[in-house]
């Protein structure tokens, strides 16, 4: 076991999945000569060379483009989107192209678009956005968002392995913030699997990414006063491990979900409505969802801290929840 | 056909009733007028009689029920019609290890009860009346916990809840089937729990104790919280100089006692007074309906009075056509029947103006709470001697006593209730003695 950031986790699963197979190879803006905007691909250009780990003119269509044209000649290409707000200018490679054409064609495109995204630290609204949804509504696409450095690495290992195109969103925010201990040896998360991140009876909150550390310190904070919140990782939204989501809301009756995004039409819509068309019966209260305002991310400190949830905002709704 | 036997109407304001007895067995013949079952509400406990002739058949209320009005309690078989006697309803088919229904069970669920005039006005659960899981006053229902009780064969309605707004929870329900089970089998039935404390506090239950509502400890809470909601309060004072009546009284209370058995009390008098002022300001003897006024042409009067546990307020009907000794006795006989919980149902019925005696605990001034629909009350302090400056700027010794009048500040102002109060101050003071 050693103790290793939510970013240099990321670094370790490209590392080796480079190592292991030679197919694999990373494609971006900076993310060559300068190790990446955040240096997360720091020192691959020196170990892989110039022919692995490509840096690419200032164009996400022709990044995300040229990673699928590669994959369908064979390769398994990891294209980095410095971030994630600016993969909408790949939209229609990646919605048109990548997602449909196995489909389409009966060619798999096992790619990987590796996707910082959130905020938290002042980016404002071209730097800061959870565009998540917009991906998970497409069919033909996987889409993770991690929030410790195990799943970030294990998932982004099981995301480079498979054959589907999958969009891996790895939250900025988390990336020196988050360390823990993982083990040595050459582990995978597989796709599509929720995890209980922590044991509870009276409300089940649904999350993922950032949004977990901040629903385990509300959990924590609550369970004061004699709520015992489960907190489930969702870890992949795409396809959503719904066995997990329902069978902790069958036992705890309630649900909050947590989630960064705006709050309209996103993940936590689906959850919810997953929720009640499936598990009707087992609820003891109203689905609630703590999410952003519907409004772009703001520069400014104070106005950003007013839009984001946090574990005030989460521990109200369960409060209001637990007296319901 | 059957006739249907009905939880009666016991007041105006009554909206259920405890079946406390039945008097018969199902099978068993009654004669009309023969008492056929007891029943207590927040106001009174009495015996309900046979309102026909013929064989018990059905018993559809089990004793101890919380029963709303209307309700069909059980049938009888009338004369000339030959009906099966039914055994009294069992509960609803419980699993094999559910313990037998409490005896406080509400309303007994077969399908023959008809929808109660249940006032909880949450979305109505997809549940026929009378099954199990469908309470008459549970609030709203959550899906999980309208599973649970039709699964556990639970009636909501036995189960106090601790949610939002009263609604029964998933706890509430697993907490009470857990106690359910636990209890023996045979044992007394079982209160409704308190609200489950947080487990963090421990030590609460040795050093509080929980007593649940009487029917008429919340009868008496729902009603005097409707009222300071529906009337502004505003309570007007005056000092009443009772020397006269009190001289009087002195002289006649004894020979009163002897002939009534009852002690002669200042009520009458103020009653009496009240009534003439009424006449004379018609607005106190009203009620509010919606926006508009319900000048009332009768005068009933309200005499609150208190028990031991509780307040019960029986009316003199059409007080304005008794004489002093008439109101006299009219009040000691519902104060005497109140205390042995003898009145009848229309004994607590249609005050339109209610009088308060707050000498009767020793208190010279108070604010009384309005008897809805009433838009006034009045209350009378003890009549007590103290030293008053007279006409002539003499000091003298005077029975006084203050006389306290809240009113519905909606439809009556000050100066009305100040003239009106003085009314009755001198109708007090100038009291025409027989």
């Amino acid at each position: 076991m050693r103790e290793v950031t939510y970013l240099e986790a990321i670094r370790e699963a490209l590392w080796e999945e480079m190592e292991k197979d030679d197919s694999v190879f990373i494609l971006g803006e900076d993310v060559g000569a300068y190790g990446g905007a955040f240096k997360v691909t720091d020192g691959l250009l020196k170990r892989f060379g110039e022919w692995r780990c490509l840096d690419t003119p200032l164009a996400e269509m022709a990044i995300v483009g040229a990673a699928i044209g590669a994959s369908l000649m064979g390769m398994r290409p990891v294209a980095e989107i410095q971030f994630s707000d600016f993969m909408i200018s790949a939209f229609d490679q990646i919605c048109n192209m990548a997602a449909m054409y196995h489909y389409r064609l009966g060619e798999p495109v096992p790619i990987v678009i590796r996707a910082p995204f959130g905020g938290g630290f002042r980016g404002g609204p071209f730097h800061s956005q959870c565009a998540e949804a917009w991906y998970c509504h497409m069919p033909g696409l996987k889409v993770v968002a991690p929030a410790t450095p195990y799943d970030a690495k294990g998932l982004l290992k099981a995301s480079i392995r498979d054959p589907n195109p999958v969009i891996y969103f790895e939250h900025k925010h988390l990336y020196r913030r988050i360390k823990a201990q993982i083990p040595d040896d050459d582990f995978m998360v597989p796709l599509g699997q929720a995890e209980v991140k922590r044991e509870g009876t009276d409300i089940t909150i649904v999350t993922y990414s950032a949004m977990l550390h901040h629903s385990l310190a509300a959990a924590e904070e609550i369970a004061k006063e004699g709520v015992s919140a489960e907190v489930v990782d969702l870890r992949t939204l795409s396809p959503l491990d719904k066995a997990t989501v329902l069978g902790s809301v069958r036992k705890t009756g309630k649900a909050l979900v947590v989630y960064e995004a705006h709050k309209t039409f996103g993940v936590g819509a689906e959850v919810s409505a997953l929720i009640a068309e499936e598990a009707f019966t087992a609820l003891d209260g109203p689905v609630a969802r703590v999410a952003s305002l519907d409004t772009p991310v703001p520069f400014s400190p104070p106005l950003e801290e007013a839009y984001l949830p946090n574990r005030d905002k989460i521990l109200k709704a369960l409060r209001d929840l637990a007296a319901f | 056909m059957p006739y249907e036997l009905k939880m009666p109407q016991m007041g105006i304001s009554i909206s259920e009733g405890t079946l406390v007895r039945w008097l018969k067995e199902p099978g068993e013949r009654v004669a009309r007028d023969e008492p056929l079952f007891e029943i207590e509400t927040d106001k009174v406990a009495t015996e309900i009689t046979a309102p026909v002739g013929g064989v018990l058949t059905q018993i559809l209320a089990e004793e101890g029920a919380l029963v709303p009005v209307g309700t069909v309690i059980g049938t009888i078989a009338t004369e000339g019609e030959a009906a099966p006697a039914t055994p009294r309803a069992t509960p609803a088919p419980a699993p094999a290890a559910q313990p037998p229904a409490p005896a406080a069970a509400t309303v007994a669920p077969p399908a023959a009860t008809p929808p109660a005039a249940a006032p909880s006005a949450g979305p109505a659960p997809a549940t026929a009346p009378g099954r199990p899981g469908a309470p008459a006053e549970a609030g709203w229902i959550s899906p999980v916990v309208m599973r649970l009780a039709r699964e556990h064969g639970v009636d909501l309605g036995q189960i106090r809840g601790t949610g939002f707004e009263g609604r029964v929870t998933k706890k509430d329900v697993l907490d009470y089937v857990a106690r359910q089970a636990a209890a023996p089998a045979a044992g007394p039935a079982p209160t409704p729990a308190p609200p489950t404390a947080r487990p963090s506090v421990p030590a609460a239950e040795a050093l509080e104790e929980i007593v649940p509502f009487t029917p008429m400890r919340r009868a008496i809470a729902e009603h005097m919280l409707r009222s300071v909601r529906t009337s502004p309060h505003v309570t007007g004072v005056t000092e009443v100089d009772m020397t006269r009546i009190a001289r009087y009284r002195e002289g006649v209370k004894e020979a009163f006692r002897q002939q009534e058995g009852a002690s002669l009390t200042y009520v009458p008098f103020v009653i009496h007074a009240a009534v003439a002022a009424l006449k004379a300001f018609p607005l106190f003897n009203a009620s509010v309906v919606d926006d508009r006024i319900v000048l009332k042409k009768y005068y009933h009067i309200g005499v609150a009075v208190a028990l031991d546990d509780g307040l019960i307020v029986p009316v003199i009907h059409d007080a304005d056509r008794l004489d002093l000794a008439g109101l006299a006795r009219a009040v000691a006989d519902l104060a005497t029947r109140a205390r042995q919980k003898k009145l009848v149902p229309d004994e607590v019925k249609g005050a339109t103006f209610t009088v308060n005696n707050l000498g009767a605990f020793g208190n010279v001034i108070g604010t009384p709470i309005i008897n809805q629909p009433n838009v006034a009350i009045l209350g009378i302090g003890s009549v007590v001697k103290r030293p008053v400056v007279t006409e002539d700027d003499a000091i003298a010794i005077r029975h006084m006593a203050f006389l306290c009048l809240s009113y519905d500040h909606r439809v009556i102002d000050g100066g009305l209730a100040g003239r009106f109060l003085q009314q009755i101050r001198l109708g007090l003071e100038q009291f025409p003695l027989p």
